[in-house]
């Protein structure tokens, strides 16, 4: 390893292909046959609708905090927010911090009570004292929206990352590799349900967390543990090449209200991303739901704690030049960095790590998307409530299906875009469109289905607009390294929302509308919010786990 | 679940239960508990991120060798949530999850 070491200077010129990509596609094989043979063991029982949707909700607190952990440290904390501080130093921490901050919004205010009051899918919840129809219909299409986002992000990483390990420039070999991913997920989504794909989350978060622990010691050891040290070349580094201090803010953000937007949306995200609603359903009471969320802050605050070292690690290590210059761009910092660390054997490990991050997460969001399809589209708009379980969870099987479709043609649209930046957009549109009707739900007894349909109608339909004519999407000047605009569309410029997030508009906007549409309507069902607010309080009549 | 709400009769026990001194105390104590630390935190996390924006120089300020006020402040958040984290569940366990567990016993195991 240490002849590899020496030879680092190499890598930059030779970036298309760095490592053995046999060693790489080797390791994760590794990861995939374990996963699997977890994944069948685990679809023997998995007939029923609790135990498709929710594991049987059999799971404890620390394993289904562990799941959840996977299941947020997503290809974009790893490879993007570890990119995004390589290259812009201070702001891309910030990210990190929106993210953690953000789980005590879901501890404080949500997860217990969502727990006691719903059964599968966060619609059970927004729907449970209002009109079933329009208000699932409505949560189902915010549910698919926030994750078809998140998805697209996951997927741009699978390609990213793809082309930086396998050495795939051509287009034809990066798109074989999404639909192999994009297969293997639907396998494990269809037969391993919600158990299956929380003991690949399990699974995936160990060894990411373990992964990224051994590069951040690896990499303080080289600054002699000393994280002064560490920023000070990190800096220098930079500025010899480039001329950024790396500890300033301001380096990604020019506007200081993008900036504002971009973080009410990360610390009002996360409460209402329905994959993450959903896996508090694996446990049996709201105590282990409380005990998830005690696990996944901790875990996720410490893995948050690494990428900043190995950002900066990067950034000296590395070298902003080289991030930007690979296939990946910003996403391969991380990658790039195991491999100037430890050779193509940590490069290795590393790799299947992001890929097997990648799979968990998609896993978990498609299983999301199909429960909602299933549960609340399927269940109570086609058949008006009367589909058997088994009914539904033939047709979640099938839509997921479908869903997996989706994402592997959205991947192979979405290659080269900056992942932690496509999550935000997401947690923009989850903050807008879900969080104001779930807190308006538990909390205020006045609320009814018209301010339900108005918040998440509005947050949604407004969020995408201002997405949709925002610089992220045309107009961004052409950056003169890469000769491309960093926009989402090339040649052409029709944007008039001046911010990259929506959030500083579309989440106010969302919670006002809610109220403007609850006192404009007479309803209220007395009964059913006495059964709810009791439900949500003491837990007297919440779903429990499945005997085996 | 999937049905359209029934109509309740006025002796709903939910609605009893609602109306109930003891859930009325449990309601506001659970309330009085989250809802200044939810603000609390919510506040200190914005005046971070207006810092961030508005003081750069403060921020970028080196302190403690090449750390700066920014990554002080930064890693301060993530103790802070740490400790919220530590001090809800605690409470959680000790003093909410009994009162909560007495009034669902008194509901009945059954629905």
């Amino acid at each position: 390893m240490s002849a590899l070491l020496g030879s680092a200077p190499s890598l930059v010129p030779a970036a298309t292909t760095v490592g053995n990509p046999a060693i790489n596609i080797g390791i994760f094989a590794l990861f995939v046959v374990v996963t699997l043979a977890i994944v069948i063991r685990a679809s023997r029982n998995n007939r029923s609708a609790a135990e498709y949707y929710a594991g049987g909700r059999a799971f404890t607190g620390r394993q289904n905090g562990i799941a959840i952990a996977g299941d947020y440290l997503s290809a974009a904390s790893f490879l993007g927010i570890a990119g995004a501080i390589a290259i812009n130093g201070y702001d891309g921490f910030l990210y990190s911090i929106g993210f953690l901050v953000a789980w005590l919004v879901a501890l404080l205010l949500v997860a217990e009570l969502l727990r006691n009051v719903g059964k599968y899918t966060m619609a059970d919840v927004l729907s449970f004292r209002l009109r079933q129809r329009p208000v699932r219909i409505a949560a189902a299409i915010s549910t698919l929206v926030v994750s078809f986002f998140y998805l697209l992000a996951q997927m741009a990483g699978a390609g990213g990352l793809v082309a930086l390990l396998l050495g795939i420039e051509g287009a034809v070999g990066q798109r074989l590799v999404i639909v192999v991913v994009g297969i293997l997920m639907i396998f494990y989504v269809i037969f391993g349900g919600m158990k299956g794909t929380t003991w690949v989350q399990i699974i995936k978060a160990v060894l990411l967390i373990i992964g990224a622990a051994i590069m951040t010691v690896w990499v303080l050891a080289k600054f002699g543990l000393s994280l002064s040290n560490l920023l000070g070349e990190a800096t220098a580094a930079s500025q010899e090449a480039g001329g950024k201090d790396l500890l300033q803010p301001g380096l990604q953000y020019k506007n200081p209200v993008d900036f504002i937007s971009l973080s009410m949306a990360l610390v009002l995200g996360t409460a209402g991303l329905p994959h993450v609603l959903m896996r508090f359903y694996t446990v049996p009471t709201s105590r282990e739901a409380r005990r998830s969320v005690v696990w996944a802050i901790w875990l996720i605050g410490i893995f948050y704690i690494f990428t900043l070292i190995l950002g900066f690690g990067a950034a000296e290590l590395v070298g902003a030049a080289a991030i930007k210059a690979a296939p990946g761009g910003v996403n391969s910092a991380a990658p790039l960095l195991a491999f100037e660390l430890g050779g193509e054997i940590l490069l290795g490990i590393i790799s299947a790590v992001a890929f097997a991050t990648i799979l968990a997460v998609v896993a978990g969001l498609t299983i999301t998307a199909s429960a909602s399809l299933s549960h609340d589209i399927y269940n109570t708009v086609v058949k008006k409530g009367t589909a058997t379980p088994e009914e539904e969870v033939k047709v979640a099987r099938i839509a997921a299906l479908v869903l997996g479709a989706i994402a592997i043609i959205g991947g192979i649209f979405a290659l080269g875009q900056n992942i932690a930046f496509l999550v935000a957009l997401a947690f923009a549109i989850a903050a807008s469109a879900n969080l104001p009707t779930i807190l308006y739900s538990l909390f205020w007894k006045r609320f009814n289905t018209r301010g339900a349909l108005w918040s998440i109608y509005g947050g949604l339909i407004s969020a995408i607009t201002l997405i949709i004519f925002s610089p992220v999407v045309s107009g961004k000047p052409i950056d003169p390294l890469t000769k491309k605009s960093p926009s989402m569309l090339q040649g052409v410029d029709f944007h008039w929302f001046p911010l990259d997030n929506p959030g500083i508009i579309s989440i106010p906007l969302g919670f006002v509308l809610g109220y403007i549409g609850t006192v404009t309507s007479r309803e209220y069902n007395a009964a059913k919010y006495a059964e709810m607010e009791v439900r949500s309080l003491t837990g007297h009549g919440a779903e429990t786990a499945t005997q085996h | 679940m999937s049905k359209e709400a029934p109509e309740r009769v006025v002796d709903d026990p939910n609605v009893a239960m609602q109306n109930s001194p003891e859930f009325a105390q449990l309601r506001s104590k659970f309330r009085r508990f989250v809802f200044p630390l939810t603000a609390l935190f919510l506040a200190w996390y914005f005046l971070y991120v207006l810092l961030s924006v508005f003081a750069k120089d403060f921020m970028g300020t080196r302190v403690l060798g090449n750390i700066t006020w920014g990554l002080i402040l930064g890693l301060l958040q993530f103790v802070s949530t740490f400790t919220i984290t530590m001090v809800y569940a605690r409470w959680a366990d000790r003093v909410f999850d009994p009162e909560a567990e007495a009034l669902a016993q008194k509901m009945g195991v059954k629905q």
